[in-house]
């Protein structure tokens, strides 16, 4: 099994062969409180590493997700638009959001590791 | 300025509450259930909400002080009965809204609820407008207290015999731990529920025997998506100075009788208005997709003309669904009416919908 990397952005990703899974933290999930919608990017569609690669909102407000790394969008997970609730009881397994065929693997090593993560994800919500 | 805490500060930190600040207030925004949760469980069961942060203003006087309201509210206050309530607002000369309130008649005078952000405005403007001739008092020595949903008046009642009598929009003197608090029959979620003015000392526990009963802590987002499916009006975003009530369809509110005479403060805006029409007026919107609009969202028509904008937009747990409501040019008002809002650089169907979103009948009978 591959390692999970993590963005500052609170997203996560796991890299299997050339093909990227992105989701949100669990610690992401618990800021934004009920997530009640959620847009993903278009199959097919070319993103760039931190750009805007979908929106979820919860009943207080509309958060941007983004890509940690650059590449193309080879898949996205429908479960999450028709029932956006999975995405708080799921969130780094089932409920991913995108995959995409990454365009330069060395980006990978821009991210953070779990424990990096977590204590990142600690100070920044003190 | 340093943020003010209310009675149940810390009943609310032991309850695990989000804070946010409001309105000068750290108030829970939701505890850990989240704000689905307690939407639902009000809806369902009863959810108890601390509102301290609203003013509660007591003005004592008799028949003078009818005559001298009567010149700043829209309201018939000469025949309002003991203890019954009205809806209504605090207008400037050209109708624009500075609060809007609900007015108690009680023993002594006037009970007048104020929103939290308002209340030190208003009880300036009432002042000056009163001349300083009746005392009045912003009472910073109760708390406020609502409880809300279906199961609420079983609840309550038996803390307090006698609640589950009174009718919708009146309230009376009761007594919890021999203290007198003050029990209205109202709400702001569009549930059968009640709001108790209590002192201070008392707030906490007669929350904590809420709670014991089986209600819940509710925070500000589930009662933010409960009155807007409710179809109920926020301050200082679905009403404000640049808004009449005529204009945010709260006609219902303004005494026929009080408009025939027309001697109150933007009387003759409001009967201008309601003679004429309005350009433009306040509306439901039910987005056709999951897509929440939210406030300052652009409404256009199907020729791509813009015709207004969101000022409350969220998404509705009952509903199950995004839920807005917001201005648009009168011609655009009508039910049905097909508009796209432009969220994120995106337009997206929507249909001009009559509120509420969600339908519940108050309590208009006794002993329910």
């Amino acid at each position: 099994m591959s390692e999970v990397k993590y963005s500052k952005e609170h997203e996560w990703i796991k890299l299997e062969g050339d093909v990227a899974t992105i989701g949100i933290t669990k610690h992401a999930t618990e800021m934004l409180g009920d997530i009640v919608f959620a847009e993903l990017p278009e199959k097919g569609s070319s993103v760039e590493k931190d750009g805007t690669a979908g929106v979820v909102e919860s009943t207080k407000a509309a958060s941007d997700v983004y890509t940690p790394v650059s590449g193309e969008i080879v898949d996205t997970n429908q479960a999450i638009v028709d029932d956006p609730s999975k995405i708080n009881q799921d969130p780094e397994n089932s409920a991913w959001f995108f995959k995409l065929k990454i365009k330069d693997p060395s980006e990978m090593d821009t991210l953070m590791n779990k424990d990096d993560y977590d204590k990142f994800a600690k100070e920044t919500s003190a | 300025m340093e943020t003010k805490k209310t009675s149940l500060y810390q009943l609310h930190k032991d309850s695990n509450a989000k804070f946010v600040e409001f309105a000068g207030y750290e108030m829970p925004i939701q505890y850990s259930e989240g704000i689905v949760e307690e939407h639902k469980f009000t809806r369902n069961h009863s959810g108890i909400f601390d509102v301290s942060h609203m003013g509660q203003l007591f003005i004592y006087g008799g028949e003078d002080l009818i005559k001298d309201l009567e010149k700043i509210f829209p309201l018939d206050l000469k025949n309002l009965k003991l203890n019954h309530s009205k809806y209504s607002f605090l207008m400037d000369k050209d109708a624009g809204i500075h609060d809007d309130l609900i007015i108690t008649k009680i023993d002594e005078g006037f009970l007048i609820i104020l929103n939290a952000a308002c209340k030190d405005n208003d009880f300036k403007i009432l002042k000056e407008l009163l001349n300083e001739k009746h005392k009045m008092v912003l009472d910073v020595n109760r708390s406020l207290i609502a409880i809300q949903g279906p199961k609420s008046s079983l609840i309550l009642n038996e803390i307090v015999d006698g609640v589950k009598n009174l009718n919708f929009m009146s309230g009376n003197w009761f007594l919890f731990e021999n203290q007198k608090v003050y029990i209205t029959r109202s709400g702001y979620t569009g549930e059968d529920g009640f709001e108790i003015s209590i002192p201070n000392n008392f707030a906490d526990k007669l929350t904590r025997v809420l709670i014991n009963k089986g209600s819940k802590l509710v925070g500000l987002g589930a009662r933010d998506t409960l009155r807007l499916e409710a179809g109920l009006c926020l301050y200082g975003h679905d009403l404000d100075k640049d808004k009449t009530p005529v204009e945010a369809n709260l006609k219902w509110a303004i005494s026929k009788e009080r408009i025939s005479k027309g001697d109150f403060i933007g009387s003759d805006i409001i009967i201008k208005q309601l003679t004429d029409g309005v350009s433009k007026i306040r509306v439901g919107i039910k987005p056709e997709g999951r897509i929440i609009a939210r406030e300052k969202t652009k409404i256009f028509n199907q020729s791509d003309v813009l015709i207004g904008e969101i000022t409350s937009g969220t998404f509705g747990p009952s509903v199950n669904g995004p839920v807005a409501m917001g201005y648009v040019e009168n011609e655009f008002s009508k039910k049905n009416t097909k508009v796209f809002l432009e969220v994120r650089g995106k337009k997206h169907a929507a249909s001009i919908c009559s509120l509420p979103f969600y339908k519940k009948s108050y309590v208009k009978g006794a002993n329910q």
